[in-house]
């Protein structure tokens, strides 16, 4: 079974304004980001300064400031905000019917 | 109900067929006979008994403002004055492509060229036992409102599950019709899908000032009732009795025929630019369809769909490109408005104005000089502006700085500069309603030196209440003085023009109870703070309502929600709490126990006088925490902005030169102080003589005992910057020193700033006012200190046993596991 789409539970069993791993067997876990107006992001659990984890970060609009040293990180883009620069892979994801699906091509991708 | 006239004789035209007599099947029909209304011979097959009727207008007719009459649409006369033949009440029940012919249930048969599907959707029904019971209805059609009143005559208590929408709307009008009306919300704000959570929290109040009752964040666990619906009982053992259950908590687009026809179907029935289903000879518009993706719960894209629709069938196609929305709520006397994007991010502006005394919220998102989303609450004259702008897209660089005070001020002629718009004011134009103070007098007060906002807000008032002029009076400022304007005291951060005590002074004077109730009274710029002021909104609410205000976890800083400390790895640590820095063999047993059980890579002695578990992964936390719960040990806060340990010497007990007992003394004060939550962290020390072994001078809070008694020492700090406490006195008694102890925490804990220790808060507003509140003034001392016990009778509660036993388990665990190999866990 290969479904393009990994089917990784319902939105509601995210905290608005938080966020829930998908741990990734062999490598970085995914964080998965719900926003206070219900928007749902996935990235590498993993800031690309220190390897902070962003799943454990708060989430503020769309951004999420990282547990460790507090840089900013775009939850759309992965993009680290101001005046630091660097990147996380974000993980694309959809909506269906309440359920959140992931993208499999990018979770192996951060398996691998 | 039949109009069924027999198939004129010698009447060649094609056959179009329209399952769903409902808005958009019965629009699509208008669009094609306005067209060309002799190109099909048209039948439409509708399941409700009645004829087309604005479904929307249903709220109204619920609310008592409109009769069915009012809401027809298309009555007999036209299906007749068209030769439209319609079957009523008749349900189709399976499409055969083969034989191009649809099947009702009463078992008629009629065969088509072309076939319309316009099914609409279906409610949701949640799967909770009981959900058959009689007396669960959705809102959807004509039948359900006619339940619904039947129920209202008989009055009573009911329920809505759901706190969209439609949900709002049925609770409005069965509240209007006489019932005791509590909503069911499973999200934190209502109507979360369309609303930010300002203007959702601002439309609960409005709703509960209705009388009706709202609970957020609740989960419905069953509906129960001998025979008929007596109650609904929620997750966390709620029962709510109710004798009518209204269930509206979403739709589905309904695609059962369809798919059972074989058509492709995603969320919706699919179909292209022409709403041309897999299957050329079968169309599909309205709520049933998925179009591009998109499957859509309003009427407005209706319209488009059955434009293009139409043109395609008279083969002039022209193509839906797929629609922006916009919502109105339709509950009389409450103004919601939202339109288009407002989830925020990349590159994305927001502009916000709180008008905290009108009650009214604004928010408007701009991306690339493009207004992108809208969000109105309280005064939604301006939406139908915006939405056009956004609509079409248009620049708005040179509107920005005036668009969110709304259409007629931004395109008011010379008024493009705020500042030119204020110096364009008359003297006595009245600048603060709250204080009713006018131009000419915040521009004297300015001339007789007031150099800052807070100076002005000093002298005469002007922006010292609800703050929504301070943009006038900034501006007025600047217009006054140019260059020389002062900075006031620094702002919490950038979401907000108040400073840490402004903020903390408004919250208690205007007895806020919520984050969001803060950002709007106060005006925040950013509709959801931000890392910086959030953590401290929760402190200041959790410090001036201990025992109501709902801590907001999403709020709060990783280790104190995890109640562990993250180290580099993303591992945990974990320090027990050892009383006064004692231990005993049945502790030190269940902590060695953990260390293998778990695996920790290290244990070590802290600088704290207890043991530090390091390595512990976040998973494990809980069965770590339930393991040492299980030897009487509990949280030692070392994560938390909290009471961290008391150091204590071994004093009179062993000691040669101990005065007094400082382990027994240190111990009392632990267990008196832990689990508060303070401003920073709070360290204390008691040691046994002037030796000070315990290191009493650089603490927060210091005793160190003599012969005569006990010298109490404060704001010392052993960090980054030393500083040697202060004496504050000497008391003769441990009692004493408990008190005075309790009662400069919890001045601390009301006066200083969030994350400003007790070392700079003393440097701040210096120990004199320490002194006066806590030495000089017994009763002062003594209410503080009854303040800090009553919050402690709420605060005392180890967070890891909490935990241990399963609350807040999505903290730890992952959500999936994904193997490679095999697929999700
Ligand atoms: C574990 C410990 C070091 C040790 O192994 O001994 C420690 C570890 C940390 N300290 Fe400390 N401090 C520890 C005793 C101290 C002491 C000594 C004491 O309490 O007697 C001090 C100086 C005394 C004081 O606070 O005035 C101390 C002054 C600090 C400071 C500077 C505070 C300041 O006001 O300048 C920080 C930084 C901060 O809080 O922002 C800090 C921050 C930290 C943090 C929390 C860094 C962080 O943010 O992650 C470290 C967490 C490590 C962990 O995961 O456990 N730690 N830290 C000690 C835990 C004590 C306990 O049992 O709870
Ligand atoms: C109470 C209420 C208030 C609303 N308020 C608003 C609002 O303020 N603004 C807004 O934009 N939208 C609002 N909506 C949504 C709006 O009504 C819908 O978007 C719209 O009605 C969808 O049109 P439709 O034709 O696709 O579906 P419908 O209007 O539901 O029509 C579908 C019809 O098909 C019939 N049907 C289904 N299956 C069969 C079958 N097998 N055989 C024969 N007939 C069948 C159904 O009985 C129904 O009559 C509201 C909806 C409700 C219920
Ligand atoms: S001094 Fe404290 S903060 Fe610094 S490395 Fe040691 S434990 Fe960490
Ligand atoms: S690791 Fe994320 S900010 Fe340093």
């Amino acid at each position: 079974m290969t479904a393009e789409w990994l089917d990784i539970g319902w939105v509601d069993q995210i905290p608005v304004r938080g966020s829930r791993t998908v741990q990734v067997e062999g490598g970085d876990d995914i964080a998965v980001f719900r926003t206070a107006e219900g928007k749902v992001f996935a990235l590498l659990d993993r800031c690309p300064h220190k390897h902070g984890r962003l799943s454990q970060g708060i989430v503020h609009g769309g951004a999420v400031a990282c547990p460790l040293h507090n840089w900013r990180i775009s939850l759309s883009t992965g993009e680290a905000l101001g005046e630091d620069k660097g990147c996380t892979p974000t993980v694309p994801v959809k909506i269906d019917g309440g359920r959140v699906l992931i993208c499999r091509a990018s979770t192996l991708k951060a398996a691998a | 109900m039949k109009h069924h006239p027999l198939k004129p004789e010698g009447d060649t035209r094609d056959h179009l067929v329209v399952i769903g007599n409902g808005m958009a099947g019965c629009r699509a029909v208008e669009e094609l006979l306005a067209r060309d209304a002799a190109r099909y011979r048209v039948t439409i097959f509708g399941a409700e008994p009645r004829v087309n009727y604005n479904r929307i207008m249903l709220s109204p007719v619920l609310a008592g403002e409109k009769s069915f009459d009012d809401i027809v649409i298309n009555d007999a006369e036209w299906y007749a004055a068209n030769g439209i033949a319609l079957v009523a009440g008749d349900p189709v029940v399976a499409i055969d492509r083969g034989t191009k012919t649809v099947t009702t249930r009463g078992g008629e048969t009629e065969s088509y060229d072309r076939l319309l599907i316009a099914t609409g959707s279906d409610p949701f029904i949640i799967p909770v036992p009981g959900k058959d019971l009689p007396g669960v209805i959705a809102f959807r059609d004509m039948d359900d409102v006619d339940t619904m009143l039947a129920a209202a005559d008989a009055g009573g208590d009911a329920v809505v599950i759901g706190g969209g929408l439609l949900g709002l709307e049925a609770a409005h009008g069965l509240s209007l019709r006489g019932m005791k009306v509590t909503v069911i919300h499973l999200m934190p704000t209502l109507m979360e899908r369309q609303l930010d959570e300002a203007a959702g929290w601002l439309l609960k109040q409005a709703l509960e000032g209705r009388g009706q009752t709202i609970l957020t964040g609740a989960d419905t666990a069953e509906i129960v009732g001998d025979g008929k619906v007596e109650g609904v009982k929620l997750k966390d053992g709620t029962l709510i009795p109710a004798s009518l259950v209204v269930m509206a908590v979403g739709i589905r687009p309904s695609v059962a025929l369809a798919r059972d026809a074989g058509l492709a179907v995603g969320r919706g029935i699919q179909v292209d630019d022409h709403m041309v289903t897999s299957d050329p000879a079968v169309l599909a518009v309205g709520e049933c369809v998925e179009h591009d993706g998109q499957v859509y719960g309003l009427v407005a894209p209706l319209w488009d769909m059955c434009r293009s629709l139409a043109d395609g069938l008279v083969e002039q196609p022209t193509g839906y490109r797929g629609s922006v929305t916009s919502t109105k709520l339709k509950v009389s006397g409450i103004d919601v408005f939202s339109a288009g994007d407002f989830s925020g991010g990349d590159g994305c502006e927001d502009i916000v104005l709180r008008d905290a005394s009108r009650g009214v919220y604004k928010r408007v998102i701009v991306k690339d000089d493009r207004i992108v989303g809208a969000v109105l609450y309280g005064d939604t004259a301006d939406g139908s502006w915006y939405f056009d702008l956004l609509k079409k897209q248009e620049d708005v660089s040179e509107l920005r700085d005036l668009l969110i005070f709304g259409q007629s001020f931004a395109s008011g002629g010379g008024a493009a500069d705020p500042k030119a718009a204020v110096a364009a004011l008359s003297d006595d134009a009245e600048i603060c309603g709250c204080n009713g103070v006018t131009k000419g007098q915040v521009v004297s007060c300015i001339a007789k030196g007031a150099r800052s906002l807070d100076a002005v807000r000093g002298t005469c008032k002007a922006s010292a209440s609800c703050g929504s002029c301070t943009g006038l009076v900034e501006n007025l400022l600047a217009l006054t003085l140019g260059d020389e304007v002062q900075a006031g005291p620094k702002t919490m951060c950038k979401c907000t023009s108040f400073g840490h005590d402004d903020v903390r002074r408004e919250i208690v004077a205007q007895g806020m109870r919520s984050i969001p109730e803060v950002m709007q009274k106060l005006h925040w710029t950013t509709p959801d703070g931000c890392s910086s002021c959030r953590p401290a909104l929760n402190y200041y609410l959790l410090c001036a309502l201990p025992c109501d205000y709902v801590d907001d976890q999403q709020s709060r800083f990783v280790n104190e929600r995890m109640h562990a400390n993250i180290q580099k790895d993303g591992t945990y640590s974990v320090v027990p709490r050892m009383w006064g820095g004692l231990t005993n063999p049945t502790e030190l047993r269940a902590i060695a126990d953990v260390v293998e059980k778990f695996n920790a890579p290290m244990v070590k002695v802290t600088g704290g006088q207890r043991l530090d578990i390091f390595g512990i992964r976040k998973e494990d936390l809980p069965a770590v925490w339930a393991d040492l719960n299980a030897a009487g040990m509990v949280s030692g806060h070392a994560y938390g902005k909290s009471l961290r340990t008391v150091k204590t010497c071994v004093g009179s007990e062993w000691c040669r030169f101990g005065t007094q007992d400082s382990t027994g003394l240190g111990v009392k004060i632990e267990r008196m102080s832990w689990g508060s939550w303070m401003p920073h962290k709070f360290k204390i020390a008691v040691s046994g003589c002037p030796r000070n072994c315990a290191e009493a001078t650089i603490k927060d809070f210091g005793i160190v005992c003599v012969d005569s008694g006990y010298e109490l020492h404060v704001g010392g700090n052993g960090g980054m910057h030393v500083r040697v406490t202060d004496l504050l006195c000497k008391v003769a008694t441990e009692q004493e020193a408990m008190d005075y102890c309790a009662a400069f925490i919890q001045l601390y804990r009301e006066e200083a700033r969030y994350l400003e220790r007790t070392a700079p808060w003393i440097e701040r507003v210096g120990l004199a006012h320490i002194t006066a509140r806590i030495v000089d003034d017994p009763a002062g001392r003594e209410a503080l200190r009854a303040r800090f016990l009553y919050s402690q009778s709420f605060s005392q509660d180890d967070p890891w046993a909490q935990r241990a036993e399963g609350a807040e388990a999505e903290h730890h665990a992952p959500m999936a596991r994904f193997t490679p190999q095999e697929e999700l866990a």
